[in-house]
């Protein structure tokens, strides 16, 4: 191999649990320092994979490979990775100095260089002097942060993370999100970041796998996950999205068209869907991709226009949104920009919605049927 | 109006429980205090001093019993501790839903039956003619009957017998609120099971070997019918010899103060035991 | 370590093994106790001479089965008088401190849970003697006072009562206790904001909720009464209790009788406590 080794990688890896299949033939590398996310709902095996790579979980089949060497059959205290638990599993028996120094006590390393550097983890982490202190005594982000900390002063290959800020306040989530990042970036080691928040997933990744039943959907980058989403999974999982059941009356190359089930023509600019004539389709629509007019006269000759009625303002403050119900009877939600055009928008205004055929996302529907 | 009924009401519930402690514990006790510094210097004619106290430690069969039974008591406890805390450990770590309820209930059943007869149990087991004993002979290991009653490990396998309960239950309790993932992120970080054992899962069921042992201690320190049909007419117990004094010789003054000794011996184990672990009595007796 | 840490095949082996061990020791004297019961010879040991029921319904000596003799017999009616007793009043008692300890706030309140809790730490056979001296130079003081004679504080089976009765109403306080901490006492007001006086409340609404609780710790007192020992050695008079009769006839040599009383104790027993348990279980959900 000529490239640069991968510092994880997974080649058909699987799990299941008698009749159940936890993790079906999973396939990915995470290249050396990057941040790799792994987003899907609960149940849907990231779970399992994460314990597998961290060694308390054996797979049924495939290989793992850390710095390309294989992991099987090696038991977790031996393997190159730390991880950063669910709800962090701090020793509440030591105080932090000894939770840092665990890892190190363990190699033998000697008492003066432990402490040593676990003062120095500790003041990378921004929590220098804490040594003493109880784990009770931190906040919350605090224990984020040791909880880190024990795992980097080890310098492994991979740091696993459990879906670590899912206990914290939403406030507080939004730092950590921000602070994680930076913390990845300046120790330059491999995350694997399991959660099932999207937002988690697309501010702090490198690369974002989204996973569904125990595969994965898509792997790319936070954009083309959202952006270009691979299947109808992952457009109606990440962000939000208006969906709507469609049939195809229409192929011209790129050019789709299809009629929804409430009577709706829409014209859809999408190259591989893979689409033909007469199958049943799902589309999907962002808020933030339709555009309100107010007035027939702005609208020109697009494509994609509705009349429609505001049917509820939903005040979010920067996330605001109405929901527009067309003349044809369906429910459409758009984002309000936040430019103050629409400040004076109320329940039972006059609209129209329109939007640039690029912007839909169109799958074909499994099995035809629903 | 209302303040006094309920100032009634709480008179009514302090009744029950000032004449239970103090017509049943705390009078008692000042009574056998009293008896226990009493000389008898003649028929009914008693003087204040501390004479029992004296022959106590003048006479060495007394004093040696006594030391017996203490380092015997510890010796129990810390067995109890090394045989229990593996089964509690499995109880609770390693076994799961139904499994672990059946386990904890046979763990229970032995001892909601009377000491006397798992005693009993015991004495059928070790006798001359005892099973233990045909099964050696029918074995060829012995050629003829084995006496493995009335010594010193008889005595030990009953008082661990009838105490081990008191040292399985606490220890399943605290190791069950261990959580998983801390033995795993000991693993994650490189720890061997013997560091794991010593640096999380030990520290962490602390509390719950303490209040093992303090009461493993008591009821070792307290028993009478083990010692007394495990070990023999000459198993020299303690509280063997306050029966002697107070049944037999009828000698209650120094019966008082033998009781009094060993009152003040398993206080001493409790107050140490709790010092040392920082716990309080009711944290570690409150919620048995 | 845990299930989900990978252990060598030998270590678990070995695990097994010693947990198997342990329980084969936990279950071994009280399973010889009930074979021998029905071992057809007048001892109860080796070798095995048959099977009979002779040891529980035997008339003839020296086969005299548990169900015709009368001192057995006489002992199991003694204990079970005092089990009621002890098991009534500590009932009560725990009641009314459970109450006292969860619903009021006073000065020395901790000292007195301390106190409540002493019972547990004084070694039985102390519990014993210091109520048989203060209870004697009571009578004694009295006698001499009043030129009465005052047999309920000579050792008998009052004295027995009382001496079970003081450490076993900490048992009920705590169980009782701890069922009564969990009760919402938004339950009571409601019932007074609805009518209710506050007695009516307390009857009609908290006594039910803490009924398990109150059954459970009666079905422990009883037990506990059944097979206390220590204390009723040193209080007992000439009606003895059952453990204090069987006691006595160990020391005189012993006979598949015990063997039969034993197993009736066993189940009996075991089956008070899993009652007892299922009451516990009972209150667990709300």
């Amino acid at each position: 191999m000529t490239d640069i080794q991968p510092d994880l990688e997974c080649r058909d890896l699987a799990k299941s649990f008698d009749d159940f299949q936890a993790v079906d033939r999973v396939n990915f590398e995470v290249p050396k320092g990057s941040f790799f996310s792994i987003l899907g709902p609960s149940g849907c095996g990231k779970t399992t994979l994460l314990r597998m790579i961290s060694g308390f979980q054996s797979p049924t089949s495939g290989d793992l490979r850390i710095k390309g060497r294989s992991m099987i059959g090696v038991p977790p205290n031996k393997r190159p990775v730390s991880m950063v638990f669910q709800h962090l599993a701090l020793f509440p028996t030591m105080n932090i100095g000894d939770n840092v120094g665990f890892g190190l006590r363990q190699r033998g390393v000697g008492k003066a260089e432990i402490r040593k550097r676990v003062d120095e983890v500790l003041e990378r982490v921004g929590l220098p002097g804490v040594s003493a202190r109880r784990v009770d005594q931190l906040s919350g982000g605090q224990k984020q942060r040791v909880a880190i900390a024990r795992c980097m002063v080890l310098e492994p290959d991979v740091l696993l993370l459990d879906e670590p800020l899912g206990a914290l306040d939403l406030k507080l989530r939004e730092h950590m999100k921000v602070e994680l990042k930076s913390l990845q970036a300046a120790f330059n080691t491999t995350f694997v970041y399991i959660t099932h928040d999207q937002s988690e997933a697309l501010v702090m990744s490198d690369n974002i796998a989204v996973m569904n039943n125990g595969r994965f959907e898509q792997v790319g980058t936070p954009h083309d996950v959202y952006h270009r989403p691979g299947t109808a999974f992952v457009a109606g999982f990440v962000g939000d999205a208006n969906s709507f059941n469609a049939k195809v009356t229409a192929v011209n190359g790129a050019n789709i068209s299809v009629a929804t089930d409430a009577g709706v023509e829409m014209k859809i600019e999408a190259a591989d869907a893979g689409l033909s004539v007469g199958q049943n389709a799902q589309v999907f629509l962002r808020p933030e991709a339709i555009k309100l007019v107010s007035s027939a006269a702005d609208i020109g000759d697009s494509v994609n226009v509705s009349a429609g009625v505001v049917d509820s303002v939903l005040f979010n403050g920067a996330n605001s949104s109405v929901t527009v119900r067309s003349t044809t009877g369906g429910l459409l939600k758009v984002a309000l920009p936040q430019t103050g055009d629409y400040t004076a928008l109320q329940k039972g205004d006059e609209v129209f919605t329109r939007w640039h055929p690029k912007q839909a996302r169109c799958f074909q529907l499994a099995g035809g049927a629903r | 109006m209302k303040s006094d009924a309920s100032r009634l009401g709480f008179y009514l519930l302090f009744a029950p429980i000032l004449l239970w402690l103090v017509v049943l514990i705390i009078l008692p006790h000042i009574g056998l205090f009293i008896v226990s510094i009493s000389e008898k210097v003649g028929p009914r004619q008693y003087e204040t001093g501390f004479g029992n106290y004296a022959a106590f430690f003048g006479e060495p069969l007394y004093w040696r019993t006594f030391a017996r039974t203490a380092i015997m008591s510890i010796a129990a406890t810390a067995l109890t501790l090394v045989l229990g805390f593996p089964i509690a450990y499995y109880i609770a770590k390693l076994t799961r839903g139904r499994t672990k309820t059946t386990l904890f209930l046979m763990c229970m059943i032995p001892f909601w039956v009377s000491e006397l007869v798992r005693t009993f149990g015991w004495m059928i087991l070790l006798r001359e003619t005892g099973v233990f004993s045909n099964a050696l002979q029918s074995l060829g290991l012995v050629s003829g009957p084995v006496e493995m009653l009335y010594n010193d490990a008889a005595i030990m396998v009953g008082l661990v017998y009838t105490s081990i309960l008191f040292m399985v239950v606490p220890l399943v309790t605290t190791l069950d609120s261990l959580d998983d993932s801390l033995i795993e992120a000991g693993y994650d970080l490189g720890g061997s099971s013997t560091s794991i054992m010593r640096e999380i899962v030990i520290p962490h069921a602390m509390p719950g070997i303490v209040s093992g042992c303090i009461v493993v201690f008591m009821l070792s320190l307290g028993n009478y019918l083990t010692p007394i049909l495990l070990g023999g007419k000459d198993s020299l117990w303690f509280t063997g010899m306050i029966y002697t004094q107070f049944i037999t010789r009828f000698n209650w003054e120094l019966g008082s103060a033998f009781g009094f000794l060993l009152l003040g011996l398993s206080s001493l184990v409790v107050f140490l035991g709790l010092k040392l672990s920082g716990q309080t009595l009711s944290q570690t007796m409150g919620r048995s | 370590m845990i299930p989900t840490i990978p252990q060598p095949a030998f270590t678990k082996w070995c695990y097994r093994a010693y947990v198997t061990i342990f329980f084969i020791y936990l279950a071994l004297p009280l399973t010889v106790v009930c074979v021998f019961a029905f071992n057809n010879s007048v001892f109860p040991s080796l070798p095995w001479e048959g099977f009979t029921l002779a040891w529980f319904f035997g008339s003839e000596a020296p086969y005299i089965g548990v169900f015709n003799e009368r001192s057995i017999l006489r002992s199991i009616g003694t204990s079970a008088f005092v089990a009621v007793w002890v098991s009534g009043l500590a009932v009560v008692v725990g009641t009314c401190n459970a109450f006292l300890f969860v619903r009021h706030e006073f000065r020395g309140k901790a000292i007195l849970y301390m106190l409540m809790l002493m019972p547990l730490i004084i070694p039985g056979v102390i519990l014993g003697i210091s109520i048989l001296v203060f209870s004697s130079s009571a009578a004694n003081m009295l006698e001499d006072a009043t030129g009465m004679w005052f047999d309920g504080l000579r050792p008998g089976l009052p004295l027995v009562i009382l001496g079970q009765f003081s450490f076993i109403t900490t048992f009920a306080t705590l169980v009782i206790s701890a069922r009564l901490q969990k009760f919402d006492p938004s339950l009571e007001e409601a019932a007074l904001n609805l009518g209710a006086s506050k007695l009516g409340a307390i009857r009609q609404i908290t006594l039910p909720f803490l009924l398990p609780a109150i059954v459970a710790s009666a079905v422990v007192s009883i037990l506990m009464s059944f097979e206390n020992f220590n204390t009723t050695l040193m209080l007992v008079g000439s009606d003895s209790p059952l453990t204090i009769t069987m006691f006595d006839k160990l020391k005189q040599g012993s006979t598949p009788v015990l063997n039969a009383v034993s197993l009736l104790l066993i189940i009996v027993s075991a089956a008070l406590g899993l009652m007892s348990l299922l009451f516990q279980k009972r209150q667990a959900p709300s």
